[in-house]
This record gives C-alpha cells, structure tokens and sequence, in this order.
C-alpha cells in the first residue's frame, strides 16, 4: 500500500501570533515554523502502518515556497520514504491546494491520502474533503483510530455527538484528528538517515487559481481585564452582581 | 440571481439560521435533512431523513440540488464542515469556514490561528459558508411552503456505529451557563461529580479542554476550544484551566468568564472577567451550596 501525506508548513501552534499593522499578513517575525501538528500525526500514522506491514511506500508533499524543504526534511527524518516539494509562491487556498493535490494523487495513485483535519495557521478544515471530492474517492474526516481491512480501513471519526465508527473502501481519503496518536520524538539517526532520502522539487500540475482572496488581517478586540476575589463568598457575590445565573 | 439556501441537519441547526439569513439580507430557502419544521424560508425542502447518511454518499446528489443557490449556507459543526467542503469540492466553489461577520455578500469575517488574528476574505459566488451562530443577533425565519424531497445515498463510506444524542445537560453550543474544567479534575468520576454537580445545580452545561479530554477525564464531544466546540454562554466557569490560546479560542464570546486556579500567573486570568487564585476542589462544592439559583 502507498500513502500519500500532504503537510503544510504552519506558524509555531504554540505562538502569540498578530497581524501586521499595517494589515497585510501575520507578523511572524521571530517565530519558528513547524509541520502542522496535525500533518505530524498523519505521517506518524503512516510510520506505524509501515511498521506493521501494512504500507510499503509513504510519500510527503507539499505545495508552497522553498522554505517548506524545512518540513519535508523532518517528514523524511519522521519515517517518509521520499518528498515532494511542488514550488510555487502564489498565495494558496484550500480549492487551490485540493485541486494540485488531485493532479498528484492522479499520477501518483496512492491507495490512501493520509492528512490533517485542518490547518492551525488558517483554521480552514477544507482541503481533505475538496480533494476526495475531486478524485471521487469515499472519505473519513477527524479520524481517531484507524484499522486496515483488506480493501479497505475501519475509521472511528470524532463527530460532534461522540464517536462514530465507518468503514471506507481504498483508495480513500482520511483526515486525522489530535488523538490519534503521539507523534514520537525524532531520533539523530533517522535526521542523518533522512539526509540521503529523495526530496524531488517539482513545478505545479495546475494553475493553483484561488477561490477565496484575504484582503486584510487584524487583531480581535481584547477582552478588558477583570476583578480578582479573595473568598468564595466574593466570588458568589461578584457573579450574582453580573446577573448571569 | 443571489439566492441563500440554508441547509440544517435537524431543527436545532434551523434554530440557529435566523441571525445569519438576516444579516446576509438576499432572499432566502432552506433544506432540512431531518425533522419537519415549517419556518426556514420561503420554501422549505424536506428530506425526511431519520439518519444522516455519510457526506460522501450524499454529496454529489446535494451538488446538483444548489447549483441555482449562490449562498449555501450550514451552521458551523463537525459534520457541517465534513460536508461542505465535499459539495464545495465537487462544485470548485468557494468556502468560508465559520464566518463571524458579513461586510457584503462577497466579503466575510473569518477567526483565524486559533482566533488570535480576523481575516477580512473575498468570495464570488458560488460560496459555501459554514457559520458561528453566536456572532449573529437572533432573529426569526421565514414561514415557508414545504416541498418534499427523496434523498438516495450513493455508494460510499458507511457507518458501523455511532454515539447517540445524550438526553440531560443542554447542548455545549446551546448553553447559557457551562462549567468547565482541565487536567486537574483527575479521573472521570471525579470530573462527572465535582463539575457535573455544580453544572446540574446550575442547569447548564460541562466543557473540558484537550487535555482533559485526552487523558480519558472527559469525553470528546466536551471539548471546547481551536479544535472543539466554540461556544458563548453567560457565565462560563473554568475550573483548572490554565488559558491556552487554543482553549480561549473557543470562549472568548462567553459574556462572563470566571476563573479558578491555584496559580495566580496562569494566562486565564488575562481573560477571565473574575479570578479567584484558589483550588477549585475547594470553590466548587462551596459555590454549588452558595449561588444563589443552585440547587444543591
Ligand atoms: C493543534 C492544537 C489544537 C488544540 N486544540 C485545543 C482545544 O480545542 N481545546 C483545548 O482546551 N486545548 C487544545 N489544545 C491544547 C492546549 O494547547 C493546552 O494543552 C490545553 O488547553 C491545556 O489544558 P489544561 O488547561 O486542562 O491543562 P494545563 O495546561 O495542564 O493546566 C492546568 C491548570 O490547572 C491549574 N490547577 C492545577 N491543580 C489545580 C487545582 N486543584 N485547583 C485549581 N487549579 C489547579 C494549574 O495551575 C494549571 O493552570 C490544542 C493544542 C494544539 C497543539
Ligand atoms: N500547501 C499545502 N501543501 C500540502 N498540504 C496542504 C497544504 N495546505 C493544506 N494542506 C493539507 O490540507 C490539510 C487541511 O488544511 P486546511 O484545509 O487548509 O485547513 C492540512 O492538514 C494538510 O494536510
């Protein structure tokens, strides 16, 4: 079985982040990038599965700037067999991303396209669904554990209600949720070891035509600060004076 | 010609609508997977399901349904976003994930990074637009003709079991008090009676963060935040939570926050509208027997 892991190069997830202000981006000066931490336990997935036997191939891709080999190098370090960095510096979105990623999957035919449940730079949540669509592939959003069946896999998703377990045919497209799995840590060997693996730099398949154009970022008001209490009996007498129960 | 169509899982997804069809301001329809309301636009289609099927086996059909409609629009929710990004796919359309705010009928208001930065974003129509009811001031909908329509699922993804709707607390998205609590609530008998009391004295709702729900104290269907539920009660309680930026995603738009935390540094206190630095094993069972309104 060949996997397909799509990752995106995001602004730290641990960072304060703010627009610039003048409006026109983020401010990400100073800040580390990192692999999407979803992405990381889409490929961490992926490792496993290769662990047990049950993938030969895994292969990490990304759409975006030369920056992005950054990513691709720790995807190989994390277990990737091969990379693709398709290089483009126009501004992206998930109806551009999904169609590109189809040219890939097209040509490339994996039997799984293993991926984030969303971006944590653009919130988006778009880009697995889109690109199912485009292949006409069944799909399992959110996924929180996956089992392999003999054509197929065993998916139980995160829904807004609890859990709901489904069953997709390959090839299938799968969008990971947090609890998956725990990424592991990465090892000296594998970042030598990943040295020597193929990162293939490649032109874009599309014309990466967006849908969705941001025009401007800006920081949400700030919530004012509050009172401090001392006591519980404060603290019932400060809520009751708010008029919420 | 602009066009909205509402499309709500069940009626309490219709319930939500009235805000965002008024502030869209175009003539409005709706299509109501399950249930049987007769408000929701001027008409009203109903599938009648009495499940929903998997969104890739009703995608394609739904596809052909709303390519009149140059808005389609869904309240934002993990099935919502499962769905309409698969139609949106299938059509090439746009889509604007969990818009908070509308400057035109191409242009949206989205929260982005874990809320910490609003993006102002262009769209031609057609857009799929998957909205945060809470932003929008609630209004009533439309008394509509109903028309009936016959949904056949394709072939596709299938479901082997799912959770059911718990009867009891009111519905996180939905409540107007919410207790929630983080990693230090210990185990998940300890989280249902500590919390669990103070929110059933209160008649409201509990939330958890990840790490609560990660480490088995809470399911996680309770988690609020970047990746959970977004919600905005009244009065929300955090019990044990420290504030990060992926919890406070999902409440800033809680009228009243009050935290308690044995660490006086903790970054929710730069958000909470009061603090108290204390053990919450100590201040909850007291607030249940003190607020006034709580039934002990
Ligand atoms: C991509 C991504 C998405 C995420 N999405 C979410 C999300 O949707 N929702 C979410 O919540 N998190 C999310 N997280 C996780 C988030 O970063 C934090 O790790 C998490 O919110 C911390 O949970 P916590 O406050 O329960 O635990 P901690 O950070 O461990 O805080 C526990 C707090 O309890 C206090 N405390 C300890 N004992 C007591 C006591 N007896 N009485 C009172 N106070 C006490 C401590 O002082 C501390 O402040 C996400 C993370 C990532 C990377
Ligand atoms: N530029 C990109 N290159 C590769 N994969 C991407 C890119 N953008 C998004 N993705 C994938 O799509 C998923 C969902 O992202 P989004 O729909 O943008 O929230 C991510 O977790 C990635 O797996």
């Amino acid at each position: 079985m060949r996997i397909l892991i799509p990752i995106k190069r995001v602004v730290d997830p641990y960072a304060k982040v703010r627009a610039l202000p003048s409006g026109e981006g983020l401010d990400t000066a100073g800040l580390k990038f990192e692999i999407n931490p979803f992405d990381e336990i889409a490929l961490e997935e992926a490792v496993r599965m290769k662990e047990r036997g049950e993938a030969t191939e895994l292969i990490a891709i990304t759409i975006g700037g030369s920056e992005c080999e950054e990513q691709l190098r720790k995807s190989l370090a994390i277990g990737a067999d091969k990379a693709i960095l398709v290089e483009t510096t126009s501004a992206l979105d998930p109806s551009a991303v999904s169609t590109e990623l189809a040219a890939w999957a097209k040509e490339l035919q994996p039997d799984l396209i293993l991926m984030g449940k969303q971006g944590t730079e653009n919130d988006e949540n778009q880009t697995g669904q889109r690109l199912a669509a485009k292949l006409d592939w069944p799909q399992a959003t959110f996924a929180s554990k996956i089992e392999k069946l003999a054509s197929g896999f065993q998916v139980t998703r995160e829904t807004d209600l609890g859990e709901e377990v489904v069953e997709v045919a390959q090839p299938a497209v799968i969008t990971v949720d947090l609890r998956l799995n725990e990424p592991r840590y990465i090892a000296l060997p594998g970042i030598i070891k990943a040295r020597s693996k193929p990162l293939e730099r490649a032109t874009p398949k599309t014309a990466l035509t967006v849908k969705v154009k941001t025009r401007s970022y800006a920081n949400p008001p700030a919530r004012g600060a509050g009172i401090r209490v001392n006591s519980v009996d404060e603290l019932v007498a400060a809520i009751a004076a708010k008029g919420v129960l | 010609m602009s066009r909205l169509l509402l499309i709500a899982f069940d009626e309490s997804d219709l319930n939500s609508c009235g805000g965002f069809a008024t502030a869209l301001g175009l003539p409005y329809d709706a299509l109501l997977l399950s249930g049987n309301s007769t408000v929701g636009g001027e008409k009203i289609f109903q599938a009648g399901l009495t499940a929903i099927p998997t969104a890739d086996t009703v995608a394609g059909l739904l596809a052909v349904f709303v390519h009149t409609y140059s808005h389609v629009a869904f309240v934002s929710s993990m099935r919502s976003k499962d769905l309409a990004a698969r139609i949106a796919g299938i059509l090439d359309a746009a889509m604007i994930t969990d818009a908070i705010g509308i400057e035109s009928p191409t242009t949206f208001l989205r929260p982005m990074v874990a809320g910490a930065v609003i993006a102002t974003v262009d769209a031609e129509p057609p857009v799929f637009i998957t909205f945060r009811p809470s932003n929008f001031a609630p209004a009533e909908l439309t008394a509509g003709t109903v028309v009936p329509m016959g949904i056949e699922p394709a072939p596709g993804s299938k479901v082997v079991k799912a959770s059911a709707k718990t009867a009891g607390r009111p519905d996180l998205s939905q409540a107007k008090i919410i207790v929630s609590g983080g990693k230090p609530l210990k185990d998940a008998a300890t989280f249902e009676t500590v919390l669990g009391g103070l929110a059933d004295a209160l008649g409201g709702a509990v939330g958890a963060t990840r790490a609560a729900v990660d480490t088995g104290i809470a399911p996680n269907e309770l988690q609020v935040g970047q990746t959970g539920k977004i919600v905005a009660p009244n009065l929300y309680i955090a019990a044990g939570i420290s504030g990060s930026t992926q919890h406070m995603a999902g409440i800033k738009d809680s009228k009243v926050i009050v935290a308690i935390n044995k660490d006086g540094d903790a970054p929710i206190f730069e958000v909470a509208d009061i603090g108290i630095v204390a053990d919450l094993f100590d201040v909850l069972p007291q607030l249940q027997a003190k607020l006034p309104g709580a039934r002990s």
